[in-house]
């Protein structure tokens, strides 16, 4: 009796083992692999790379991602050179352009491509893509839209010089940092004290920094004029010599070489912090009576800013960076905001040329009003042919 | 001449990178890269620049005693100290350690490490106390605007606080305010910013800005 009890047991157990073996094997089955895999050289490049795009495996929702194989040859080995995701149909094969690195990817050479499909351990290859090689180009079609607008802009610019150089007068806005330049000379003057001029910590290469050689040449000169001591510490030795440069011509300019001293333009440190701990021990040891920061300003703005008011010094700042310029704002007594920095050289200067360049500047912005205005009506109309005129790729 | 002659310099070598933007090929690369390696080799020139003013402008105060001259000697026998232990010797690894001098625990990196760094900390740490006495005087409700700012800053800062009931309304007005006027004021600065740099660029190619460039 026994006996016959267990054999529906045994028979249920099989059948138990059975249908799990069978929906293991069901799982373990290959993918079905991506298809049309085709190669083309990667636009607007060096021509080292190559562009792959696949249309993804039917069983995109169970593969883990897929692998990219390249050959020579379609009959020769192919080695993975790059993974993507399950939900990518694109990969870019990028390789080094020397010779010597072992990512070398030669131009002019065909190349075969096949897509892997990857589960859990199992996986499937599509066919083998047409050979394709890479080759570099002679110009970046995705810039065209930055190389128009600067067409555009350098053309304002030299008619503006043009009518400028023809002694057409031309109407600037007035700036309020600007106005206050020569009042903060005359201040130091009357003082007896110091201007401090601060280049910030940018290096000669950037604008910012060279917007703030202009702005020191035109408030050297003056400073000359007045007989007011200008001290500039640096903090790059570069810029040092820059500075150096720019107000002995300023000093020469006046009509004052011999009250140049290169003692007052030196180099401080390159570190950030100790350059502060210098900058902030001279407003409270010379107690200079002005203080210009003009350039590229990181964390330290607000610490030289604030010391410079506990000293009580008139302060003119500007920077076209964007965080710092709430500090600025809050503790300096005038602030050129981002392109006031540019511009100030002209306004300081009054010479007509720079007018000319100043008054394109204002043109262009008014184009660049119209195309917002024109954006935001063609975009809210569903017209993207508007918008996509300015789509540009900097890859 | 001597002024003509960077004028061209600056000019082709202005013209050239604006045209190289616009050319992704190999010779264009390699010209950029020639002049950024040349960007760097002037830069270690321009460090012994730097070693030299430092030294003078300090030295000479030492000399002549001014007030706190004793800061300037300090500051002279700090950089002795670590172009010594840096470049020459350090007494864990004798004479020209090269490379090895930035590996910690040498007298290089220790230095560095234990008093260089905690004395920049500290003055990185004013920034807190300078934030709030410059956000006092910003805030000072003087005029209209000035009111209208602190009623933003209170709104903003409010928006990290739980504050039950008001808390879904204060988060929605601070998060327009943050991606409406801010974002719009931004993108105006930004703009400007940009035609301001090229703008300048084109007045220094074209050599209509000489200002920074010395004299004959």
């Amino acid at each position: 009796m026994k006996k016959r009890r267990s054999y529906p047991l045994i028979l249920f157990l099989l059948l138990g083992f059975l249908l799990i073996w069978v929906i293991a094997f069901a799982q373990e089955e290959s993918p079905l692999p991506p298809s049309q895999v085709k190669v083309k050289d990667t636009p607007n490049d060096n021509g080292h790379s190559l562009t792959i795009t696949w249309k993804s495996s039917p069983d995109s929702a169970k593969i883990l991602g897929y692998e990219i194989l390249r050959s020579d040859s379609p009959d020769g080995e192919f080695k993975v050179v790059g993974q993507a995701l399950a939900t990518d149909t694109l990969y870019k094969d990028k390789g080094d352009k020397e010779k010597e690195s072992p990512n070398y990817f030669p131009s002019h050479k065909n190349f075969y491509y096949k897509v892997r499909a990857k589960t859990d351990g199992l996986s499937s290859e599509s066919e083998i893509s047409l050979p394709a090689y890479a080759f570099q180009q002679w110009y970046h079609a995705g810039k065209t839209p930055v190389l128009v607008a600067v067409l555009i802009f350098s053309t304002l610019t030299l008619i503006f010089i043009s009518k400028a150089k023809k002694g057409k007068e031309l109407y600037v806005r007035p700036l309020a940092g600007i106005g206050a330049v020569d009042e903060a000379i005359g201040r130091a003057t009357e003082m007896g004290r110091p201007i401090l001029f601060i280049l910030g910590l940018g290096t000669a290469a950037d604008i910012a920094t060279i917007a703030g050689f202009t702005i020191l040449s035109r408030v050297a000169k003056r400073t000359a004029e007045y007989k007011t001591r200008i001290i500039v510490p640096c903090n790059d030795p570069i810029v040092m010599a820059v500075a150096q440069e720019t107000v002995k011509a300023a000093y020469m300019d006046a009509g004052r070489p011999e009250a140049y001293e290169e003692k007052n333009i030196f180099f401080l440190t390159s570190m950030q912090f100790a350059y502060v701990a210098g900058v902030n021990g001279i407003m409270l040891r010379e107690r200079t009576a002005t203080n210009f920061y003009m350039g590229l300003f990181y964390a330290e703005s607000l610490i030289l800013a604030e010391t410079g008011s506990i000293a009580g010094s008139i302060q003119i700042s500007g920077t076209d960076q964007m965080s710092q310029l709430p500090f600025f704002v809050a503790a300096t007594d005038y602030t050129l905001i981002g392109e006031e920095l540019y511009a100030a050289s002209a306004y300081l200067g009054r010479e007509p040329l720079l007018l000319g360049a100043l008054k394109a500047q204002d043109w262009a912005k008014g184009i660049l009003l119209i195309c917002l205005i024109l954006g935001t009506i063609f975009t809210s109309l569903h017209l993207d042919f508007f918008a996509n005129l300015f789509k540009f790729s900097l890859e | 001449m001597r002024r003509q002659l960077p004028i061209l310099v600056v000019f082709i070598s202005g013209i050239f990178m604006a045209i190289q933007y616009f050319v992704p090929s190999e010779p264009a690369e390699f010209v950029q890269e020639y002049a950024m390696d040349w960007v760097i080799v002037i830069g270690v020139f321009a460090m012994g620049l730097g070693l030299w003013s430092l030294t003078k402008v300090n030295w000479i105060k030492v000399q002549r005693q001014t007030p706190g001259w004793g800061y300037n000697l300090v500051t002279i026998l700090g950089m002795v100290f670590m172009l010594v232990v840096g470049l020459i010797w350090d007494p864990g690894l004798g004479f020209f350690p090269g490379e090895k001098s930035q590996v910690s625990g040498t007298w290089f990196m220790n230095f560095f490490w234990y008093i260089y760094l905690p004395i920049q900390t500290v003055m990185f740490s004013l920034l807190a106390f300078y934030i709030a006495s410059a956000a006092y005087r910003a805030f000072r409700a003087r005029t209209i605007l000035a009111s209208i700012l602190l009623v933003t800053a209170i709104v903003i800062m409010l928006r990290l606080i739980p504050l039950g009931a008001v808390s879904g309304i204060n988060q929605w007005l601070a998060n327009w305010i943050l991606i409406v006027p801010n974002m719009a004021a931004k993108r105006a600065i930004w703009m400007g910013v940009g035609l301001g740099m090229v703008a300048m660029a084109l007045k220094i190619v074209l050599g209509i800005e000489r200002s920074y460039m010395g004299r004959d």
